[in-house]
């Protein structure tokens, strides 16, 4: 049974490592790339962000809309409802929005990203890239990388002003909160520190998921199954890998 | 043979795990010559492609292309080495979301600065020399395997690369489509001037195209010489491998146990 732990600890460390060497060589090449080859850049912000406004939209209304009516529901029995749209601005800014966009950037940009890649890697193209002496790192990887960088805090951010949204319907629309008094508790309350930590959220959480999908491409096993392998592990890691490091940066700023 | 030698390979060793592919390998690839490397399946044939282009490293031995170590060199060198290979990989291995006429210029945007007018220039002439001129605008998903092949072969040769390597490039194809790729390997090595290694099995074509054939077995160079010097070998290796006879020193069955007793085994024990 230690032998076991031992291998498994020894993968463990080799993988992060090998991880880690694989970060430094895409943030070498990322100020490069973006000067070079923008254009490509700009093509991954449309791949991973603009085709994922749909998700990030109707999910976003519905969050909000259930936040609108949890929180009229329990709010009422302290006659605060007129905080419904403070409260679901919090829960929308600093948590739910960066958090709930991390995880569905990475069912639905994560796994394009690493199924893309891997798949690449399967069908000799990465290979071929490296024979015409095109490093694949800064061609094929940063591009995709920096495109989920850049479109990940846009999308929270298009999470949380849709599920606002969703919540004025319900508590205003719907229960008949007074529509000032909806948006002026916000105003009030919601700071810009809180806006700040939803946006440093969104960042860290929009480089992990990038950072696991890519990786999770790049290093699978070029077979069917090790591409459907790398697919799921990118989910799975970046959902454990957002939950833990929105803990950490939430310690931070209380 | 040295001087005349654009790859040498010495004494390589190669293993993959506990399996050894390659044990003191010697091979020598001839300036302006078509090299063929031949032998049974699973021999190392494309694993030895890989080490000649360094996408893998021997454990041993070197290898020496034009007098240089390639294992000395750093990325950057290796990069600037590559631009002289161009390699047909075994399925083609386009771009699939670039056109036939993009993949081919792939290259030349990569590594150049030539305006859009030359490149389009560049690129249908290359597509046109291996005849499908006329399907730049398709994607790699609608080409047939030996089209696939031939962007390819297009892809591979319009850096004028000095070495061309080709990884089985007749498997799976029509006679109509074989016989198209194998005249045009000739046609492009003797109008381009270059050196060209093939890795194949399929002996009756390689031998319409090579001028020396290595045959490779056990992890070592079993034969080598012309094809005819091949075809006429005494060697009961090389005569099962280019008559395709079953007996022979190579088996056909992987090592297994009785065959009666593991179909009867239960009943008599």
């Amino acid at each position: 049974m230690f032998r076991e732990i031992y291998i498994s600890l020894h993968e463990f460390t080799r993988t992060f490592g090998a991880m880690q060497l694989f970060f430094i060589r895409i943030l070498r090449h990322c100020p490069t790339v973006l000067f070079t080859r923008f254009r490509l850049v700009v093509g991954q912000v449309h791949n991973a962000g603009a085709k994922s406004l749909v998700i990030i939209g109707i999910c976003g209304f519905f969050v909000g809309a259930v936040l609108g009516l949890q929180g009229h529901a329990n709010l009422a029995r302290f006659n605060a409802e007129d905080t419904v749209g403070m409260f679901t601005a919090f829960a929308l800014v600093k948590e739910l929005g960066p958090v709930i966009t991390a995880l569905l950037f990475a069912g639905r940009a994560g796994t394009a990203l690493a199924s893309e890649i891997g798949l690449m890697k399967a069908t000799d193209q990465l290979s071929a890239m490296e024979m015409m002496a095109v490093d694949p790192i800064p061609r094929v990887v940063v591009p995709r990388f920096l495109g989920g960088v850049i479109a990940m805090p846009l999308l929270a951010a298009t999470f949380s002003a849709i599920g606002l949204l969703g919540a004025h319907l319900i508590g205003v629309g719907l229960f008949g909160i007074d529509v000032g008094a909806f948006w002026q508790q916000m105003q009030t309350n919601v700071r810009l520190d809180d806006v700040y930590e939803g946006i440093i959220k969104s960042m860290v959480f929009g480089v992990a998921a990038s950072l696991f999908a890519v990786w999770e491409g790049y290093s699978s096993i070029p077979t069917a199954e090790g591409v459907g392998r790398a697919t799921t592990r990118t989910v799975v890691v970046t959902a454990i890998a957002v939950l833990i490091l929105d803990f950490m940066i939430t310690a931070l700023f209380i | 043979m040295g001087n005349d030698s654009i790859i040498e390979i010495e004494d390589l060793d190669f293993s993959r795990g506990h399996r050894q592919i390659f044990k003191d390998l010697n091979i020598n690839i001839g300036r302006g010559e078509v090299t063929a490397v031949m032998g049974p399946s699973g021999t190392g044939k494309t694993t030895l492609l890989r080490l000649i282009t360094r996408q893998l490293v021997p454990d041993k031995g070197r290898i020496l292309v034009d007098g240089v170590d390639i294992a000395t060199l750093n990325q950057r060198e290796l990069y600037k080495l590559r631009r002289r290979f161009g390699m047909l990989f075994q399925n083609g291995a386009l771009l699939t979301d670039y056109t036939v006429f993009e993949n081919v210029a792939f290259p030349l945007r990569e590594h150049t600065r030539l305006t859009n007018r030359l490149i389009r220039h560049v690129v249908l002439t290359k597509l046109h020399a291996v005849g499908l001129r006329g399907a730049a605008d398709l994607m790699p998903g609608e080409l047939s395997g030996g089209m696939a092949r031939r962007v390819a072969l297009a892809r591979a040769m319009v850096m004028d690369p000095d070495i061309l390597i080709y990884d089985e490039p007749f498997v799976g194809l029509d006679p109509i489509s074989m016989g198209v790729i194998v005249r045009l390997v000739r046609r492009m090595h003797d109008a381009l001037g270059i050196s060209s290694i093939i890795v194949s099995h399929d002996v009756e074509e390689i031998s319409t195209v090579s001028d020396c054939s290595y045959l490779i077995s056990d992890g070592k160079v079993a034969a080598s010489g012309s094809p005819e010097e091949l075809s006429s070998a005494s060697s009961d290796l090389v005569r099962q491998f280019m008559h395709g006879m079953a007996d022979g020193p190579v088996a056909f069955h992987f090592d297994a146990p009785d065959y009666a007793e593991q179909l009867l085994g239960r009943d008599t024990e």
